[in-house]
């Protein structure tokens, strides 16, 4: 069965020189993909948690009753959001990782840095989607009455399960349309990690093409697909939770 | 103020020459009222004379300037103040209802005692199903805010406040925001509750209910007690111009 599918891809790529899916024939290459494949899921879980994260604490600090907390948030937001991410993630990498400090490795003498490639791209994606999920997660906050925080007041909630409690569940539900649009485009976002070498799904396509340029075509085809279904999964669920969390005969 | 020093005997709530300014504009010019356990007090007024910044004042929505307000001792005017203590004395009733929209009528009442009471889950479900019994709700228990109506919506809100078990109840122009049909049920609630025993203050316009069930008046206007009695002698003989003038549009 396996023999057969490889075959036919063989077969293909011998008849037509530009659509050689060396990777549906060739172990070696599959491996490859499937590695890159694991790395884009990984950065893309652990970003869109982080960010969301983030997006949560950091809209949290805006109410926060001192200036300074929230003037540091309203900076972090205005940076994040206002210069390329794909500069953010060089930043991070070559200008921060110098100083993060380094362990040495097994053998003896290699210096292992803490934080790694993969480490900074989910640090420096998370914290440029957080920037834009802790504005998104505010404009739900301002969607609750203020009234309803005071019940929850004169209730004898402290701040914090009034956000907890009351607050953030009522603000997710109005911010869930613009926190999927966000989450999107992370997860699209993540393909840039390719520029400090994390070897995710588009960076192993690169390497394949660069390898074995009659596969190009095949290769964009896959990346082209895999994103498809990876984001389309990702608006599945998020649609799904929408419909879970819809409060019967409250809003739209 | 030492807790245990309050007894029965001694007003559950004592108001002693409260002022209370929003900026430049003072609201309470010197509010002063003492209210017993287990009485019933109707503030009435024009609007805009500072009933609700009262009723706020008392469970520390609203802060005072000066004077000073206890409930059972605890001084509410006090930088050191424990809200929840307060807060677990005082329970409080809005016009516009302020349930918590994304849960169940049942899981309304439970929150309170769960998260700041810390009850056993348990325990407080068979308090909050008594509750709704007795604001006469069997059955809309796993009904959501915006299935019910204003009335049956300010009936689960009178409930998830006695679920704290409070020593006293405010209620502001609790029915307010209601149909006239619906109005009578949330009356009847209230009714059921003040012949319990439990201490309530309500700012109220239902003067034919504030006849009935009170057991003292106060009319209020820009910011001070204008007169004050038990509703005999005060719907009878009122003595101050305002409040003539007041009761005979009103009634
Ligand atoms: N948070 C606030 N900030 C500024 N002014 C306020 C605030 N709350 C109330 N006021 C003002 O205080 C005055 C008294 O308001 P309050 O709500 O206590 O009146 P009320 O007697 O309850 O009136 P009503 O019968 O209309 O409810 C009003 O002039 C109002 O505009
Ligand atoms: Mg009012």
């Amino acid at each position: 069965m396996l023999e057969a599918f490889m075959e036919f891809f063989r077969q293909l790529a011998d008849d037509y020189p530009r659509w050689n899916f060396i990777f549906f024939h060739e172990p070696r290459q599959w491996a490859r993909i499937v590695k890159g494949l694991q790395y884009t899921l990984w950065l893309s879980i652990a970003c869109v948690l982080l960010s969301v994260i983030i997006g949560v604490v950091g809209a949290w600090m805006q109410n926060s009753p001192s200036k300074w907390v929230r003037g540091i948030v309203q900076g972090y937001i205005q940076f994040f959001r206002n210069t390329p991410p794909f500069v953010q993630l060089l930043f991070f990498y070559f200008a921060l990782g110098q100083f993060t400090p380094a362990v040495t490795g097994p053998d003896g003498w290699t210096e292992i840095p803490i934080i790694s490639n993969v480490g900074w791209a989910i640090i420096s994606l998370s914290m440029f989607a957080g920037a834009f999920n802790v504005e998104i997660f505010r404009s739900g906050i301002e969607a609750v009455p203020e009234s309803t925080q005071e019940a929850a007041d004169a209730l004898g909630f402290t701040r914090l399960q009034t956000y907890k409690d009351v607050v953030l569940p009522l603000a997710f539900r109005v911010s869930l349309p613009a926190l999927n649009n966000n989450l999107v485009n992370l997860v699209k976002t993540t393909t840039q990690a390719i520029g400090i070498a994390v070897p995710e799904l588009l960076y192993q396509c690169v390497s394949i093409w660069n390898d074995y340029p009659s596969a190009l075509y095949p290769t964009m085809l896959l990346l082209f697909v895999s994103f498809i279904i990876l984001v389309g999964v990702l608006v599945y669920g998020m649609h799904r939770w929408e419909h879970k969390m819809r409060i019967p005969g409250y809003g739209g | 103020m030492n807790q245990s020093a309050w007894t029965d005997d001694q007003p559950i709530v004592s108001i002693k020459d409260v002022h209370k300014s929003f900026g430049d504009l003072e609201v309470l010019k010197g509010i002063s009222m003492d209210v017993m356990k287990g009485e019933v007090v109707c503030i009435i007024g024009p609007s805009g004379s500072g009933k609700s910044t009262l009723i706020r004042c008392i469970n520390a929505l609203n802060d005072i300037q000066s004077g000073s307000i206890e409930v059972e001792g605890i001084e509410v005017n006090d930088k050191q103040l424990n809200k929840l203590e307060l807060r677990k004395k005082v329970g409080m009733v809005f016009q516009q209802y302020n349930l918590f929209p994304h849960k169940t009528a049942i899981e309304n009442v439970m929150m309170a005692p769960l998260k700041v009471l810390k009850q056993s889950p348990a325990e407080v479900e068979e308090i909050a199903r008594n509750l709704i019994k007795k604001v006469r709700l069997e059955g809309k228990e796993n009904s959501y805010p915006g299935e019910l109506s204003g009335g049956q919506q300010q009936r689960v809100a009178i409930a998830r406040s006695l679920a704290m078990n409070p020593d006293v109840m405010l209620f502001d122009e609790v029915t307010a925001a209601l149909d006239p049909e619906t109005v009578k049920e949330v009356l009847v609630t209230i009714k059921d509750l003040a012949e319990e025993g439990m201490t309530c203050m309500l700012v109220t316009h239902e003067m034919g209910f504030a006849k009935e069930i009170a057991d003292h008046i106060y009319f209020t206007d820009r910011g001070v007690i204008v007169e004050h009695g038990p509703p005999a002698t005060f719907f009878d003989s009122a003595k101050d111009e305002r409040t003539k003038e007041f009761l005979s549009q009103i009634l």
